[in-house]
């Protein structure tokens, strides 16, 4: 077996309350891993500490993690005055590195040591289904062309390990769905951490999930593989299944 | 535009009504007419004096507003400055402006200068504490983003912080434009004989009550014009900008 992509080991409180009870969680390399959990048992906060961010919680243990990381969440976070194609290259913008031909108004004119930043961004764009949208606004924007927006930007920062932080679960069932199968696809090749409290999107998704509850973590048995590249159909018999059995574990 | 219109005419009416009755002496009250005879008779001179004072009013908003947004963007940027640098402008807006007008004229003369200075002193605090509350509310998920992304504080600040904060900004300067006038006729007031504020004191002084009520009238014109400018300016540089 290969080293562990990143880590968690230890435990946190929140003020005096314990957070989670001591959980051990190594992520694998390659695939997706969805960690599933109702609301407010540490789920974003063991996400945020493998990104390294503030957790607003004290946590006692130790994080490790080999690989730089890309972060997508429930909030698009796009940046109201910029483009979708500002916003795909935001990171660039952020680290200096979008080059002065950018479209953008405000480049900073260094040469870049990301090949061609606009050249990648209008390609995931394509990817995401948006080009025709490339120089709108986010305010002119729908909930779901806004997580495109966000899958774009996760994409353009090219990083090994994937941080998704519950980035569906604001979108209406049908929507989720249709973001569920791009992601899947256009996240292929990296290795992916999911957040979500919905055992459906778990069941979809997975290729490992555990189950993070009150009293630590589970690592949940999944019978069928995922296809390559793609989510499981969500009307397959043994996916919904899966959903039901997540739901019970959940429910226990 | 009606009501306004309305209501300003009726409060001349009153202000006639109120001579005719009492039968105020014109030193005590001048009827409006009488003060728009003055500001005619006297147009050259309250146009000199108001030259003066909008130009103080100019600089010391541009110095003030330069000042006070720098002073913002450096106490977000710190924490630790931000805990020293707070009380000390809380407390340095205690102090009455009209207190420090003297000590201004004494350390720099009876020109422009100190006029400048209140100016500046009145306008800083307003737009520093308007655009360091803006700075400091940046969205927490674009922030996330940026440290995920490896940006550095600088790089935050320049393409976040600062952009998402122009609406605070615009605020301050807006409430900053209002208030520019009453720091520099504060500094006419005490010394010098340039300014609307001077020209003031010296007809209040010669009891040339009408001259003091066209001067009045003509410097709150002035401030509505220039708050007006400001708020235009801005209103088209944050559509510009999309924030």
């Amino acid at each position: 077996m290969t080293a562990a992509a990143a880590s968690v080991r230890g435990r946190a409180w929140v003020g005096d309350a314990p957070l989670f009870a001591p959980v051990d969680l190594v992520l694998h390399p390659g695939g997706w891993t969805c960690l599933l959990g109702p609301s407010g048992v540490g789920k974003s906060t063991i996400l945020r500490l493998i990104a390294g961010m503030e957790t607003g919680a004290r946590f006692e243990g130790e994080v490790t993690r080999n690989r730089p990381v890309a972060l997508m969440a429930q909030d698009s976070g796009l940046i109201p005055w910029l483009d979708v194609t500002g916003n795909v290259t935001l990171g660039a913008r952020l680290r200096g590195t979008l080059r002065a031909s950018a479209s953008s108004q405000h480049a900073d004119g260094q040469p870049g040591q990301e090949a061609d930043p606009t050249a990648r961004a209008v390609a995931l764009i394509e990817a995401v289904g948006l080009t025709d949208r490339a120089h709108h606004l986010p305010a002119n924007l729908s909930g779901g062309q806004r997580q495109r927006v966000a899958l774009a930007r996760t994409l353009f920062e090219d990083r090994p390990l994937v941080l998704l932080d519950e980035p569906f679960s604001a979108l209406d069932a049908r929507t989720r769905a249709q973001m569920q199968d791009l992601a899947a696809r256009l996240l292929d090749t990296r290795t992916v951490l999911l957040v979500t409290h919905d055992p459906a999107e778990a069941a979809r998704l997975g290729d490992r999930i555990l189950l993070l509850r009150e009293t630590g973590l589970t690592d949940w048995p999944i019978a069928s593989p995922r296809p390559k590249a793609a989510a499981r159909p969500y009307d397959a018999p043994e996916v919904l299944s899966l959903q039901a059995d997540l739901m019970r574990g959940m429910m226990a | 535009m009606r009501t306004v219109a309305a209501l300003i005419v009726t409060v001349l009416l009153l202000w006639q009504g109120i001579i005719w009755l009492a039968g105020m002496p014109p030193f005590l009250l001048p009827s409006p007419l009488r003060v728009l005879d003055a500001l005619w008779l006297n147009r050259a001179e309250i146009a000199r004096h108001a030259g003066f004072t909008l130009t103080e009013v100019v600089l010391g908003f541009a110095l003030g507003s330069a000042l006070g947004a720098a002073l913002a963007v450096a106490m977000g940027f710190s924490q630790k400055l931000t805990g020293v640098l707070r009380p000390i402008l809380t407390f340095s807006q205690t102090i009455p402006v009209f207190a420090l007008a003297p000590i201004l004229t004494l350390w720099l003369g009876f020109g422009m200068a100190p006029k400048i200075a209140m100016t500046v002193l009145i306008v800083f605090f307003p737009v520093a504490s308007a655009f360091l509350d803006g700075l400091m509310r940046t969205p927490q998920a674009a922030l996330d983003l940026a440290q995920v992304m490896g940006a550095s504080r600088i790089r935050i600040m320049r393409h976040l912080r600062i952009p998402a904060a122009l609406p605070s900004l615009a605020t301050g300067l807006r409430l900053a434009a209002v208030y520019a006038p009453i720091g520099a006729v504060i500094g006419e007031w005490v010394g010098g004989a340039r300014g609307l504020g001077a020209l003031m004191i010296h007809a209040n002084g010669r009891m040339k009550t009408d001259l003091v009520f066209a001067a009045l009238l003509v410097l709150s014109v002035m401030t509505v014009i220039f708050a007006r400018a400001v708020a235009i300016a801005l209103h088209r540089l944050l559509r510009r900008y999309g924030v």
